[in-house]
């Protein structure tokens, strides 16, 4: 790897986390309403998959997937802002966190229904692979939504019809309080993909080496009219379920061993043996993420909230009278 | 016994829990969390984790094995996290579990109650404030409860658990701390179908359920020199208690329906016709609505304010009916 882009993706790591955590510390100081799913922890995994995409390809991030937006290209005022719920945002306040996507740049805003982006990614895959564009789909989804029917029939058209459509299962061992072993009977997620007729792998999804590498070869095949792939990354969310739960369903020893293979952490290891000035190189990122998130803040906090009657707007393509008298 | 609506959700289920080995909760993370908002805290150490169960994230899965289990006689309650998640099961409730016993020729029986936290008002924006009862009313075989209450959340729910064909029981998050009730100790049941007369009044009557019923009780009172308006909470919403509406109805000749719900396609709508049919005689006005806009509930406050009915918009429309 080239030395920019290895600080490249250092800089989205940190980005993600320095974001993220102001996120939440807003959220603890009462500036946020709504919930707030920190990602904390699986930096590497949104990362991973979108560095190398181009412009016009598309993602489908899950609830925790803020980062994916800020890889992929959305603007850190907006999604700022689209956290606040303001006018500024993606969804314009009409809704919050992750449920307004950005659109010019390839991110679809999900709805709250899990697993429901898979069947959609599909069928974008689908026009890919019927108008012979070599772009790729990816989504996200929680080995949690993995239960969910959607996700099944998503996978199985993609199988079908050998979509350029890249499915990946960030598993973080938890669906809110569920562990995995209520979830589901097999070991791996990826093991069902065989039952689809496309490749599945597991990869550690705290090693961003790894995951690149593996996201590479899925982007590859895709790209080449070679099908879909589902990819689990097993991965660990350091926070609860939302910042209101207080994950007492773990313990304590689990979220250490986990916090002892931070994705940002393993990467400086591997900068600092590529003999970068990590120290030197640990401030300069922080001064410059800091800055980006302080902006966005900044920005956030100015935008105007939106007014009552605004709710009455971007209903219909074609206005339409919707007065309820 | 002072409760909150969510307390009296949670006893409801503890005390049919016990009270019958064939009962059974079943839903996402309502064991070991006790429930997203903790209405089943402390029942699987209690009852154990065969009967309050820890099911994969698949709503229509949770529904679908809840009409097993229940063509086996045994009585699941099944919990959507969000009642918005019902979309995702609404194939199992309103094609299997609702015409159930109609296509097997009166052969079984179909004892499931589907419940979750509905309603707005919480900035839970388009996916955590949803009020979708009038999808379910259109459905024959289902029966369609929504209190507004701490009584009557536990004495409906306790009816629906040992009613004998499937309740979709609709709480209502915004009361689940935010009201408090002196509640009867030990068994306490209020019957499917009949609604209450919450307020006697001789110049206009307000019909409403859910929510709304605690800001047009507010009305009622804060207005009460200037009209004298009853007030009656249909807590059923199929089947609605006709007899009820159409007493108050002939009573005052002013009717006004409050529900937070969107208007168009609303239950008041069904409402305004049957009295519009039957009571037309006896009307000194037109039957009135209110409701939310015709639009998904935003998240932003000012918006979503603006889409709810709130207090104000409740008293103006109490006053354009009197003023007729
Ligand atoms: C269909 C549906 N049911 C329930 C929920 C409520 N819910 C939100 S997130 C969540 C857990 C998700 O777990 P997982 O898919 O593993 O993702 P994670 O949160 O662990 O990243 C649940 C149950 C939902 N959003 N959608």
């Amino acid at each position: 790897m080239t030395e920019q882009k290895d600080r490249e993706l250092y800089h989205w790591l940190r980005l993600i986390r320095e974001f993220e955590s102001r996120v939440s510390a807003l959220d603890k100081q009462g500036k946020l309403m709504g919930g707030v799913y920190s990602g904390k922890g699986q930096e590497a995994v949104t990362v991973g998959f979108c560095h190398d995409l181009r412009w016009d390809d598309w993602i489908f991030p899950l609830h925790r997937d803020l980062g994916a937006y800020l890889v992929k290209g959305a603007d850190p005022k907006r999604l700022m802002a689209q956290i606040f719920g303001k006018r500024d945002g993606f969804a314009k306040g009409k809704d919050s966190y992750l449920h307004g996507g950005d659109l010019a740049n390839g991110i679809f805003g999900s709805t709250s229904m899990l697993g429901a982006t898979l069947p959609v990614a599909a069928g974008m895959a689908y026009k890919f692979k019927i108008r012979k564009e070599d772009r790729v789909a990816i989504a996200f989804f929680g080995e949690g939504a993995s239960s969910r029917g959607d996700v099944h029939e998503a996978m199985n058209f993609a199988g079908v019809h050998k979509l350029p459509v890249i499915f990946v299962c960030e598993n973080n061992f938890y669906a809110y309080s569920t562990p995995n072993e209520l979830q589901f009977g097999v070991d791996n997620v990826a093991d069902r993909a065989a039952g689809y007729g496309f490749k599945g792998e597991v990869v550690n999804g705290n090693d961003l080496h790894n995951v690149m590498k593996t996201a590479g070869k899925a982007i590859d095949r895709a790209r080449k009219g070679d099908g879909p792939t589902l990819v689990e990354c097993k991965t660990y969310r350091y926070h609860g379920h939302s910042e209101h739960d207080r994950a007492d369903y773990r313990s304590e020893e689990e979220v250490i061993t986990w916090e002892s293979r931070d994705p940002i952490s393993l990467w400086e290891i591997y900068l600092e043996k590529r003999k970068y000035d990590i120290a030197a190189l640990r401030k300069e990122m922080t001064e410059e993420v800091t800055r980006i998130v302080e902006e966005a803040v900044a920005f956030a906090e100015g935008s105007p909230a939106p007014a009552g009657p605004e709710a009455m707007e971007d209903l219909y393509a074609m206005p339409i009278d919707t007065e309820a008298r | 016994m002072l409760v909150t609506y969510i307390e009296a959700i949670r006893q409801a289920m503890d005390e049919e829990l016990a009270r019958d080995g064939n009962v059974l909760l079943m839903g996402e993370d309502v064991g070991v969390l006790g429930g997203a908002f903790k209405a089943s805290a402390g029942l699987q150490e209690k009852h154990g984790a065969d009967r309050v169960v820890d099911m994969p994230i698949s709503e229509s899965l949770i529904v679908g094995a809840g009409v097993g289990l229940a063509v086996q006689g045994m009585r699941p309650i099944l919990e959507m996290q969000f009642i918005d998640f019902i979309s995702c099961g609404f194939d199992q409730i309103v094609n299997t579990a609702a015409t159930l016993r109609y296509r097997h020729g009166g052969q079984t029986a179909c004892p499931i109650v589907v419940r979750g936290p509905s309603g707005g008002g919480v900035h839970g924006g388009l996916y955590h404030s949803q009020n979708p009862e009038a999808w379910f009313c259109h459905v024959p075989g289902l029966k369609v409860v929504a209190p507004a209450t701490a009584y009557d959340a536990k004495g409906l729910l306790k009816s629906a658990i040992r009613d004998d064909d499937p309740v979709i029981y609709f709480e209502h998050k915004f009361l689940y701390r935010r009201i408090k009730e002196e509640i009867p100790e030990g068994e306490l049941l209020v019957p499917i179908g009949k609604a209450a007369l919450r307020k006697e009044g001789r110049d206009l009557t307000v019909i409403t359920y859910g929510a709304p019923v605690h800001a047009v009780m507010k009305a009622a009172r804060d207005m009460s020199t200037e009209v004298d308006i009853e007030v009656v909470d249909l807590r059923t919403l199929l089947p609605i208690d006709w007899a009820a509406v159409k007493a108050s109805a002939r009573k005052t000749g002013k009717v006004l329906i409050v529900h937070e719900a969107r208007l168009t396609g609303g239950i008041g709508g069904e409402v305004a016709a049957r009295i519009a049919q039957d009571c037309f005689e006896e009307l000194d006005g037109p039957v009135m609505r209110l409701a939310a806009r015709d639009v998904h509930t935003p998240f932003a406050p000012a918006m979503e304010d603006y889409v709810l009915p709130n207090q104000g918009k409740i008293t103006e429309a109490i006053r354009k009916l009197a003023a007729y």
